[in-house]
């Protein structure tokens, strides 16, 4: 079975059918109901980079379902620091899991992964490249707000260039027909690959380094971090960081029904003056990681979520 | 100008490799591919912008005591797509092959991307890039889908 390293692996009509099945897993997520859908399944978690929300948020998803899960652990000790490669390790959890979700430092190393294996792996992040679960969450965060995924104004905010949430969900909302706006400084664009693949599908794409100017025609604004892991020079850091920093007096004369989004952690590219605002959607994001993360699971593991059409 | 006349710009060879309709220009990329320069002793023939009826202009390759092998021939498809070569057996061709680009490129060349999963040596699944367009040359990594540069893909053939 494959499993969802990009966005690619899922036509427009999947993504509905899982946000669709999201929707009726609610009351499991919230803890409401019990829907042991996942009894006697394993997940793997292989996080080879810190992660707080997604980690947490796959562990707690299959736990909801009544499913178990398996850590790597602390990778200062495990096998992976005597040298292990990454297919002996996925070798070794295949075996022991039904289902993988795993975060890498290596841009390509989830797609390596899923070649090495027999059960299904969830991106969960590989170097600069894609989070594919992470653009799920999103894409139900912007329809529960919106009602509708095609034909909105999506402002995608930040570090554009290291920033895989954005690379992901990027492709999707080109999909949905979106006009997207790339707002950043210079030296933290989208990839030029992606940018071409966008405006190849037929997007309309527009850069700029004016953030605060492209709000008031937005549907969406999503903010993202300036990721000092990812510079190798700390000078080039300096000069970005801090470039952007939303604060509520930015907000007044936005769309009523304009939200906020961050896939958190935050620094200060949203002052918390924001967090009180109608538009604050990030906490709310967060939680939706759960959500669809058990839809995704149920999915790939080939389990129906009960309420869908026959 | 016939084909030839230009087969006689250099000595017809009696055993060895004829790489024929090589792109204007790539000839000694070509040559960089199959490993041909300092320390090489066999004799190796090479014309460049030579007029072809069939691409304008070509350049042609001639290595004697040499026989290409099929890996040798997969490298050649990243600069030379669609050249002939033929296989001379005592004067005479023997083989005729043609290179053709797939559309994807196993265990040829390394991803040129530095973050790429694939750089670590010792991981051992097979080094893979998808064509997505051969005019203009357009390929990504299977795994982490940076597009490739060429000057630096040759650089990394494994």
């Amino acid at each position: 079975m494959t499993g969802l390293i990009t966005m690619a692996d899922l036509t427009n009509e999947d993504i509905v059918e899982v946000l669709d099945a999201a929707e009726r897993l609610l009351p499991a997520a919230r803890g409401e109901t019990s829907m042991p859908l996942l009894s006697g399944r394993i997940l793997g978690n292989l996080f080879f980079e810190p992660s707080t929300r997604t980690r947490m948020s796959f562990e707690t998803a299959m736990k909801r379902l009544g499913g178990d899960v398996v850590n790597l652990g602390d990778v200062s000790t495990s096998s992976v620091v005597k040298g292990e490669t990454l297919f002996d390790t996925i070798q070794m959890v295949d075996g022991y899991t039904d289902i993988i979700a795993m975060r890498h430092p290596r841009q390509g190393a989830a797609r390596y992964a899923q070649d090495a294996a027999r059960v299904p792996i969830l991106n969960g992040g590989d170097g600069a490249g894609h989070h594919p679960t992470q653009t799920m969450l999103d894409l139900f965060t912007i329809r529960q707000a919106h009602g509708r995924l095609d034909g909105l104004d999506v402002v995608l905010a930040g570090d554009l260039r290291y920033g895989r949430t954005v690379h992901s969900l990027s492709h999707a909302l080109a999909r949905f027909d979106c006009q997207i706006v790339l707002a950043s400084p210079e030296l933290l664009r989208m990839p030029r690959e992606i940018v071409e693949d966008l405006r190849a599908g037929g997007a309309s794409v527009t850069e700029t380094t004016d953030l605060y100017g492209a709000l008031d025609s937005a549907d969406v604004v999503y903010m993202t971090r300036i990721q000092k892991e990812r510079f190798a020079d700390e000078d080039e850091y300096i000069k970005v960081a801090g470039a952007y920093k939303l604060h509520a007096k930015h907000l007044g004369e936005v769309r009523q029904d304009m939200i906020v989004m961050h896939p958190l952690p935050r620094v200060d590219e949203i002052h918390p003056s924001v967090d009180a605002t109608r538009h604050a959607r990030y906490f709310e994001q967060a939680f939706n990681g759960v959500v669809t993360r058990m839809a995704l699971l149920c999915r790939l593991l080939g389990v129906d979520v009960p309420g869908g059409e026959a | 100008m016939s084909n030839e006349s230009n087969m006689r710009r250099v000595t017809a060879i009696r055993n060895g490799t004829v790489i024929d309709h090589i792109p204007a220009g790539s000839a000694l990329r070509v040559l960089e591919l199959l490993n041909i320069g300092k320390g090489t002793s066999v004799p190796v023939s090479l014309v460049m912008n030579v007029p072809s009826k069939r691409m304008g202009t070509k350049d042609i390759v001639k290595v004697e005591d040499r026989e290409l092998t099929q890996t040798e021939l997969d490298r050649l498809a990243l600069v030379a797509e669609g050249a002939s070569v033929a296989i001379i057996r005592a004067y005479s061709v023997a083989e005729k092959l043609e290179i053709t680009l797939g559309d994807e490129i196993v265990d040829v060349v390394r991803c040129t991307f530095s973050n790429c999963i694939t750089q670590n040596p010792r991981e051992p699944l097979a080094h893979r890039l998808r064509v997505l367009s051969k005019s203009p040359l357009h390929i990504r990594c299977h795994y982490c889908g940076r597009p490739q540069d060429l000057d630096e893909l040759v650089q990394n053939v494994i």
